[in-house]
This record gives C-alpha cells, sequence and structure tokens, in this order.
C-alpha cells in the first residue's frame, strides 16, 4: 500500500490551525497599538494601572472597567483590555519606586504628550521621596520660569501619577495645592506616607519662611531638602528670601536648588 | 492576493490604523508555520507574536514606497521562518528520532468527507493530523520548511522562491525532496504498524 501525492498533499494542507485566541491581543499590546490594564493596591485605594510594550501609559483611581476603558480610549485612541493583575516585575518595580527607590527603572508610554509636558514630568521624577518642590521651581529648573501656571496645568495631565511624583510638588505659599488623582486629600495622604511633616511645612509657610538655612555650613536649603531637616534647632535659621539668605552670606543649596523656587514669575 | 494589496495599501497610508488587520489575516498561518516547524504549541505561539512584532517594527522603518514594494505574504513567513530556525538552532539536540520506525500510523489519507462528522471519524482525523505533524517534524529543517511552506501554507512557487531565496527551481527540488522522504517515513511507520498486528 503506498501512498498518493494528492492524498498527501491534502493531509498536509489539514495540518492549518487557527492561532490561539490570545495571539492578537499579544502582539498588538507587544508593539504599543492596545493596552491592558489591571488593579492593584496603593496608600489611597485601589488603583489601575495601565501598560503595553513600550511602557505604563496610565495610573488612575479604580472606577469600573467599562469607564476606564472608555475614557481610556478616549485619551490615548488605544482600547485598553483587562488583565489578571500587574506583571510581577512591573509590580515590584511599582512597589520599589513608591518606596522611594528613584533606581529602579520604569519604562513610560507618553506618546501623544508636548515636549513641555515630558519637561515636566522628568523634572518630578528627580523630587525625592518625603521632598517637596513649588511649581515655580519646576517652571524654573526646565528654563520655562514664566511657565508656573502651565507647569500646574501640565502636572494635572501627568497620566501617570505615583510613578511620576507629581504629588512632590505643590504651591510656593506652602500649601498643597491640586491633584489629579482623586483630589488634595489624597495628595496629604501620600506626602505623608513618604514621611512628610505636613503640618511643619504648612506652619512655616503660613509665617512667611520660605527657606531654612545653617549657621555652621551657611547654605540654605528648600525647607524639606534633605539637608535642611538635618540642620539641628540650634544652627537653624528661618528665610523669607532669596536676598535675606545671601545679605547674610549664606549660599544656595546645591542638591534642592532653592534660587530656582524664587525665580520663578 | 487582493486583500492583501488593499491591506499594503491601507499600511502604507497608517501602520497604526491598518497593523491589527494584518495579525487577523496573517495570524493563523503564521501560527501554523511555526506549529508544524518546532511542533510545540507554546514555541510556536511565542515565534508567531515575536514574528507579527518583529514586522510591526520594520514596517513602522520603512517608508510608503518601501511598503507599497513588499510580498506581504512571503514576507511574513521568511521572518516567522527565520524565527523558527533560531529557535531550532537552540535546542539541544534530540535522539535523532529522524525517519525511524517507532512513529504510529497516520489513520486516515482520504480527502475529508463531509458525511463523516460522528466523533468516531473527528478522533481519527485528529489522530492522522497529530500523525502527520509528527512525520513532518523527522524531516530535516530546509525540506520540512519547503514543505510547510507550499504545502500547509499554500504558498505558490514563485512566492516560495521569495520567502526561501532561492531560484524557483531549487524550491521546487526541495519540496519535491521533501514528499518523498516524508512518503517513505509514512510507510516506514505503516510497516512498523503491520508488523505489530502480526506479531
Amino acid at each position: 500500500m503506498t501512498t498518493d501525492d494528492r492524498s498527501m498533499e491534502s493531509a498536509l494542507a489539514g495540518l492549518r490551525v487557527a492561532a490561539p485566541a490570545s495571539l492578537a491581543p499579544n502582539v498588538l499590546a507587544d508593539v504599543g497599538l492596545a493596552d491592558r490594564y489591571a488593579r492593584f493596591d496603593s496608600p489611597i485605594g485601589p488603583l489601575v494601572v495601565a501598560w503595553n510594550g513600550l511602557g505604563v501609559s496610565a495610573v488612575e483611581v479604580a472606577d469600573d472597567d467599562t469607564t476606564f476603558e472608555a475614557n481610556h480610549l478616549a485619551r490615548t485612541g488605544r482600547p485598553a483590555r483587562p488583565f489578571e493583575r500587574v506583571p510581577d516585575r512591573l509590580a515590584a518595580a511599582i512597589a520599589r519606586r513608591l518606596d522611594g527607590d528613584r533606581r529602579v527603572r520604569i519604562d513610560l508610554d507618553l506618546r501623544g504628550h508636548t515636549d513641555f509636558e515630558r519637561d515636566v514630568w522628568r523634572k518630578a521624577l528627580e523630587i525625592p521621596r518625603g521632598e517637596v518642590r513649588p511649581y515655580g521651581w519646576v517652571a524654573a529648573e526646565i528654563g520655562r520660569p514664566k511657565a508656573v501656571r502651565a507647569v500646574g496645568t501640565a502636572l494635572g495631565h501627568n497620566p501617570v501619577p505615583l510613578i511620576v511624583p507629581c504629588h512632590r510638588v505643590v504651591r510656593s505659599d506652602g500649601t498643597i495645592g491640586q491633584y489629579s488623582l482623586g483630589g488634595p486629600d489624597n495628595k496629604r495622604t501620600i506626602l505623608e506616607a513618604e514621611g512628610l511633616d505636613l503640618p511643619e511645612m504648612e506652619r512655616l509657610a503660613a509665617s512667611g519662611v520660605r527657606f531654612i538655612g545653617s549657621d555652621t555650613t551657611k547654605i540654605f536649603c528648600l525647607p524639606t531638602c534633605r539637608h535642611a531637616r538635618r540642620v539641628t534647632d540650634r544652627h537653624r535659621l528661618e528665610l523669607h528670601s532669596v536676598a535675606d539668605g545671601q545679605a547674610r552670606g549664606y549660599r544656595a543649596c546645591l542638591v534642592c536648588r532653592p534660587a530656582s523656587a524664587a525665580m520663578a514669575a | 492576493m487582493d486583500t492583501d494589496e488593499s491591506l499594503i495599501a491601507a499600511l502604507a497610508d497608517d501602520l497604526d490604523a491598518s497593523f491589527e488587520a494584518l495579525v487577523l489575516a496573517h495570524q493563523d498561518r503564521l501560527y501554523s508555520i511555526a506549529l508544524r516547524m518546532l511542533g510545540d504549541p507554546r514555541d510556536a505561539d511565542e515565534a508567531a507574536q515575536d514574528a507579527l512584532v518583529r514586522a510591526y517594527r520594520a514596517l513602522a522603518g520603512y517608508d510608503a514606497a518601501r511598503i507599497r514594494e513588499l510580498r506581504l505574504r512571503p514576507w511574513l513567513a521568511t521572518i516567522v521562518l527565520n524565527l523558527c530556525r533560531s529557535r531550532l538552532s537552540r535546542r539541544p539536540p534530540i535522539a535523532k528520532a529522524a525517519l525511524s520506525l517507532d512513529l504510529a500510523l497516520p489513520g486516515e489519507l482520504e480527502p475529508r468527507v463531509d458525511e463523516a462528522r460522528g466523533p468516531a471519524a473527528v478522533a481519527t482525523r485528529r489522530a492522522a493530523a497529530r500523525d502527520w505533524a509528527d512525520l513532518l517534524l523527522t524531516l530535516p529543517p530546509a525540506y520540512r520548511s519547503a514543505v510547510v511552506l507550499r504545502h500547509v501554507d499554500g504558498l505558490s512557487y514563485p512566492e516560495l522562491a521569495i520567502a526561501l531565496a532561492r531560484p524557483e527551481g531549487t524550491v521546487k527540488a526541495q519540496v519535491h525532496r521533501g514528499l518523498a522522504l516524508l512518503r517513505t517515513a509514512f510507510e516506514a511507520a505503516q510497516r512498523h504498524e503491520r508488523e505489530e498486528m502480526t506479531a
């Protein structure tokens, strides 16, 4: 018994199969044409994180799936599909970042945003955990000292709050300012969870104190700079302006660059 | 062919808006090629995914004129085949099962008939497909890829020549040689089964 070519060829043609249902969604997510999302817990309650092969694309207060998907599509032009959970590596990276480890790399998908917005967010990433900077400081640091209001708007549009810590940018009068991730109360909660002494910050602001100097180093800092917090009460000097510090022969801290906060319009 | 032509035009016009259509149109064939080259469904899934991701990245780097010149079917086949080859070369060498006699017998050779839809017939066909798939895996990769592209995927010889970057005459010879090897393997398996039955 032999097998003829025709039957063999038809047997081979029968070896065509359908791709697994997950293949197309995986490819589209990998190349960044569709996103996945899952819920995770944070100090301010359950949040949704969305991501694709290019990076994290959104962090939001958890809504119902339909609302989130519709909003995400409207904002990014991409469909989002639910995933059972945040992938381990991404979850660990986010946890480390929230813990204050700025070295951990988290790729972000910030397509569709302006260079100005990216500059603002990149600058916010430099602010260490447990510290805050005024909006004007960010504006001056990115070379746009007059764009304080635009900085506030850009921070409000930050699609990946917590990962890009826009909560660490506050008003120059020391009050806490707005927060996109569920409002100012959440901003307080997060900053306190990060170890910031909010009542002290607000007390200084209310009494017009903008900088803290040390009479041993003759250096002045923004109040929440880690170098300012190290100064003991005996050597601590409260300053109201840069000129105030300079008149006493103090120079600005090279880490928190307090003059940037004063430079802004 | 016509759908590929309109797809090519759409890809050249707006890659991001039309890439999903490419995925949906070609995922089954790319997965089938990978599965018949590699044998393992998970490997095949990964290779097919990887191929489509690479295709997207390549297309993103091409200008519209270059995209319009593409022959989508053979081009995608080349990408997935290269990925299969590198996966095969990374595998630890397996004991040469190639053309050995301990292969099961393909159950049914006749073209599918419509009335044969009972559970037994379906089971037989499934077993047959599995057996032919196993036989295919015994072919040396060069012949296997020629046979898979021609007879599983259904590429024409001109397309096959593009996909394998060989003259048409060479790929025809590879397909024929591959089929001959496959027939030998099949007959050996049959003989083996007969011997077992009479033993």
